[in-house]
């Protein structure tokens, strides 16, 4: 009988950490999938973010760093720039990747590094317990936004992909989210370009990946999916912004 | 090795020294009074073959550096005072992790953005690891052009031999004074790709996945890190100690000082042996580790001047050394003040 579905071979035959509903193991595994598929598994090096998936080396079956909270771009920048052809990707989140970690990200883009970049927008801080996050929607409660996200106070949502999307070293830049079958599929597409851009030398590509976190936004797994059709979407559209 | 002689700057010594080294990555940021050594990084490392980043911040820069040590590289960074602090937090996960690095601080005055003067007031910084958690760094201290030059070098062999970062510890005018030095020749940085380095992250072929990391969060593994690293400590505050003694035999009064106050400290010395003073000196040369056995003179009625561009710093660790068994004075400026030969001679006859 011909085996027609199967666990990557980029990931580990362990369960992880993350709460019921999470975004981040399906975002594992589209890494993982495509990482087989490309068949780079063995040349390829990650970095792993400070933020919920700060493990995702106990996940992923190859070279993996751990990075400073913010810093993954300018690591990632370092090990390319050593070890060219290696394939070096980022996972980072929302504040990782547009609050702490901004500076890293735009001249990383700006230099035109050939890195992939996977952006988990999950509109909070997870790991620090669901504070607000630069990408926050106006309006949402969090625990340091208890009367919800107010414009004066706390600024718009930022949107970091369109501002990226400027830069004339950025080669690729993609909205994605994980909130129903078919917009899975095409994240793992967008995903799939992201790295055939690295190999094919073609500079900056990054994901972004509207991905839901039940535990924080105070919804079930179901509900926290629909929040993501119903009003993430609109502060950040998806499709390709560059 | 051929030598050749060369007029060079501190801070393009170390740079030189670095390259001589096989130092093949290099990640800065501007900062006045070393910005001659990122400028000389950045003409000379293509030359080499190794990669030179000018990066957005000294976060940046230290972070990149974490990054290339990881994927194997012999790698450099270097700052003054205040670009130092903000390394801090990246030098702390490349203590944990475990990373061979060099890190250059050509020290100003502080605190604050303070001045560009030369001083020594990071020493504590320095010494007691500067970031967060249980750690330290290797601490040298050169005194000379061609001392910054020689153990620019022997920073790199520290940094691979024990896995641990390395900081030369220079001030302002070390940093910015030209001095002729005998040096060999530059590394191309081919040389070092053959190095074994197991560990490094390289692609998983042919082996398990390597990582790079100093998260510990299984009960207990942060604590077993943690003695890793004292152990390593351990035997690194054994062997790795360096200094210069002079005139300890007869010493009455024992300068101590080290860089740049040294030279003028000796200076002082060599004035006051004129006059027939039995003076005697100690510079360390290593900062951390510490050179606690040099504090053991054959006149144990020696009393000891400690001589700082701080308000003491090294003192504290002189003070540790001594253990209240000899008498202790100390002399010190900072914030761009420098104690004179005259203050040091003064000072020394006031004590006698
Ligand atoms: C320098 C520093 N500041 C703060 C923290 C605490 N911290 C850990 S993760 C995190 C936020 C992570 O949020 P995000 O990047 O959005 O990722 P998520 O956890 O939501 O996946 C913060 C603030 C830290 N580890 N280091």
């Amino acid at each position: 009988m011909e085996k027609i579905f199967c666990r990557p071979e980029s990931l580990y035959d362990v369960p992880t950490h993350y709460c019921p509903g999470c975004g981040h193991g399906i975002a594992h595994r589209l890494v993982a999938e495509i990482i087989d598929q490309l068949g780079i598994r063995e040349k390829t090096i990650g970095i792993a973010p400070v933020g919920c998936a700060v493990i995702a080396y106990d996940y992923w079956k190859f070279d993996c760093s751990e990075a400073a909270h913010g810093r993954a771009l300018a690591v990632a920048t370092a090990i390319k720039r050593v070890r060219p052809q290696n394939i070096v990707f980022t996972y980072q989140g929302d504040g990782d990747l547009a609050a702490i970690g901004t500076n890293e990200t735009i001249h990383a883009a700006n230099r035109g590094e050939n890195l992939t970049v996977v952006f988990i927008n999950n509109a909070v801080y997870g790991m620090t317990g669901g504070q607000m996050a630069p990408t926050t929607l106006l309006g949402q409660k969090t625990s340091t936004t208890p009367s919800g996200r107010d414009r004066v106070k706390h600024g718009y949502p930022l949107k970091i992909s369109e501002m990226l999307a400027l830069l004339p070293g950025v080669n690729y830049i993609e909205r994605v989210s994980l909130h129903n079958p078919q917009e899975v599929l095409k994240a793992k597409s967008a995903i799939r370009q992201a790295f055939e851009n690295q190999i094919n030398n073609m500079g900056f590509s990054l994901v972004e990946i509207l991905s839901p976190c039940p535990t924080c936004w105070g919804l079930n797994p179901k509900e926290s999916l629909d929040w993501i059709r119903d009003h993430m979407q609109k502060e950040f559209p998806l499709g390709r912004i560059k | 090795m051929l030598k050749k002689k060369i007029l060079i700057t501190g801070n393009e010594a170390i740079a030189e020294g670095a390259l001589a080294a096989g130092c093949n990555f290099y990640a800065g940021y501007p900062i006045t009074p070393q910005n001659e050594l990122i400028a000389y990084m950045a003409k000379y490392m293509p030359e080499t073959g190794g990669v030179f980043i000018q990066a957005e911040s000294e976060l940046a820069a230290i972070n990149m550096v974490y990054g290339a040590s990881a994927a194997g590289a012999r790698v450099m960074t270097s700052s003054s005072s205040p670009g130092i602090s903000l390394k801090q937090e990246g030098i702390s996960y490349i203590a944990g992790a475990e990373l061979p690095a060099v890190i250059v601080n050509i020290m100003r005055g502080g605190p604050g953005l303070g001045n560009i003067a030369p001083a020594q007031s990071d020493y504590f910084q320095a010494t007691r690891g500067g970031g967060h958690g249980d750690y330290h760094m290797i601490v040298l201290g050169p005194a000379c052009v061609q001392e910054a030059y020689d153990l620019a070098q022997t920073s790199f062999a520290l940094a691979d031999k024990y896995r641990i970062p390395v900081m030369i510890l220079g001030d302002g005018f070390l940093g910015q004074m030209m001095e002729p030095i005998l040096v060999n020749s530059k590394s191309p940085a081919s040389s070092r790709q053959n190095e074994q380095k197991p560990w490094v992250l390289s692609g998983c072929k042919g082996r398990k996945p390597n990582i790079i990391k100093s998260f510990a969060l299984a009960e207990g593994a942060l604590e077993q890190l943690n003695l890793k690293l004292q152990q390593k400590y351990k035997v690194i505050k054994n062997k790795e100690i360096r200094f210069e003694g002079l005139f300890l035999d007869d010493a009455k009064i024992v300068l101590v000082a080290y860089g740049t106050m040294a030279r003028i400290a000796k200076s002082a010395l060599n004035r006051l042996r004129l006059e027939g003073k039995k003076i005697g000196m100690i510079r360390p040369i290593s900062l951390w580790p510490f050179p606690q056995k040099a504090f053991c003179p054959r006149n144990k009625k020696a009393k000891y001047l400690v001589i700082e561009m701080s308000y003491g710093q090294m003192l504290e660790d002189v003070q540790l050394a001594l253990n209240g068994k000899a008498g202790l004075e100390f002399l010190g400026r900072s914030g761009g003040g420098i104690p004179s030969e005259e203050e040091i001679i003064n000072k020394v006859k006031e004590i006698l």
